[in-house]
């Protein structure tokens, strides 16, 4: 009977464990998209970090769109869809965005050429 | 010879930093990318606000009018001063509106409704404020121009006005 109740007990932690921890997981990955997300209608905060209407709004969203099976990857696309490239944070690179995504990297090229040429100069 | 590189570097610098900011500063609507424009509007599920039955998105267009989709609330103090040219829009045969209640309480959407008039024909709940965000708005009050081939034809963001008629009866035109 002792016995029992200990599997009994422990089918029953296990269980509900289990349902804890897929819904810690739920909520991490809804944190995590959101803290990707634009907040539209804030200044210069994230979804994460609103409170507005809105942001409560599409933390439900995610959430929902989580449980439908979507993946992180497809959250993204759904609401660029819906939105605009500019809800999220990264923007992929294409011919509007390349400049953005290329001029940190010829900074680099134009500074490393001028610091390679300097010191050339102070060889000579 | 090095100091005039510098100052012509320096200036079609500046010159560079010029346009971009007079072609950027100049487009007033950047940050209301509007995407889905011209685009089918996705199915989604919601709940009538009287009877609290289920309605599926594709249900509500059948026939040949022009939708729209009024998102609206009786907190929101810009939904009232939009109420009268929805009781206008709401005269004409042509136009079918249906309400979308974002984020209200049933008592207090019906007092509105009791006291302003009803222009919808049909209102749809929106307890939480996913639907909303599933058809691409920003927040109360905003409207979206359908027609019965669920693509959206216009979307007014804040609420309408005179001249907001004049477009709708355009795009019935």
């Amino acid at each position: 009977m002792k016995y029992y109740k200990i599997i009994l007990s422990v089918i029953i932690f296990s269980f509900f464990s289990q349902i804890i921890q897929a819904q810690d997981k739920n909520n991490s990955l809804v944190n995590k998209i959101s803290k990707n997300i634009r907040c539209l209608i804030c200044q210069g905060q994230s979804v994460y970090d609103s409170q507005s209407d809105f942001a409560t709004s599409m933390k439900l969203l995610i959430n929902k769109k989580i449980n439908e099976g979507y993946n992180e990857n497809a959250i993204y696309e759904y609401l660029i869809s819906q939105y605009g490239e500019w809800i999220v944070y990264e923007p992929k690179f294409n011919k509007n965005t390349f400049f953005l995504w290329l001029l940190p990297i010829l900074v680099f090229l134009i500074g490393g050429w001028l610091v390679f040429n300097k010191t050339k100069f102070f060889k000579l | 010879m090095k100091k005039k590189t510098f100052i012509i570097f320096i200036i079609t610098f500046f010159i560079f930093c010029f346009f971009i900011f007079f072609i950027g500063l100049n487009k007033t609507d950047d940050y209301i990318p509007n995407k889905t424009l011209g685009k089918k509007i996705k199915t989604f599920e919601a709940v009538k606000l009287l009877d609290n039955q289920k309605i599926i998105s594709d249900q509500i267009f059948f026939n040949n009018q022009i939708y729209l989709f009024n998102i609206w609330a009786s907190w929101c103090l810009p939904c009232r001063n939009e109420h009268k040219i929805l009781m206008e829009l709401s005269k004409n045969p042509l136009i079918n509106i249906v309400g979308i209640n974002y984020k209200d309480d049933l008592e207090n959407a019906n007092k509105f409704l009791d006291t302003m008039g009803n222009p919808y024909s049909l209102i749809l709940k929106d307890e939480d404020g996913i639907v909303s965000i599933e058809l691409g708005a920003y927040g109360v009050p905003e409207t979206f121009v359908i027609n019965k081939d669920k693509i959206i034809l216009k979307k007014f963001i804040g609420p309408l006005n005179m001249e907001s008629i004049k477009e709708i009866e355009l795009l019935i035109k």
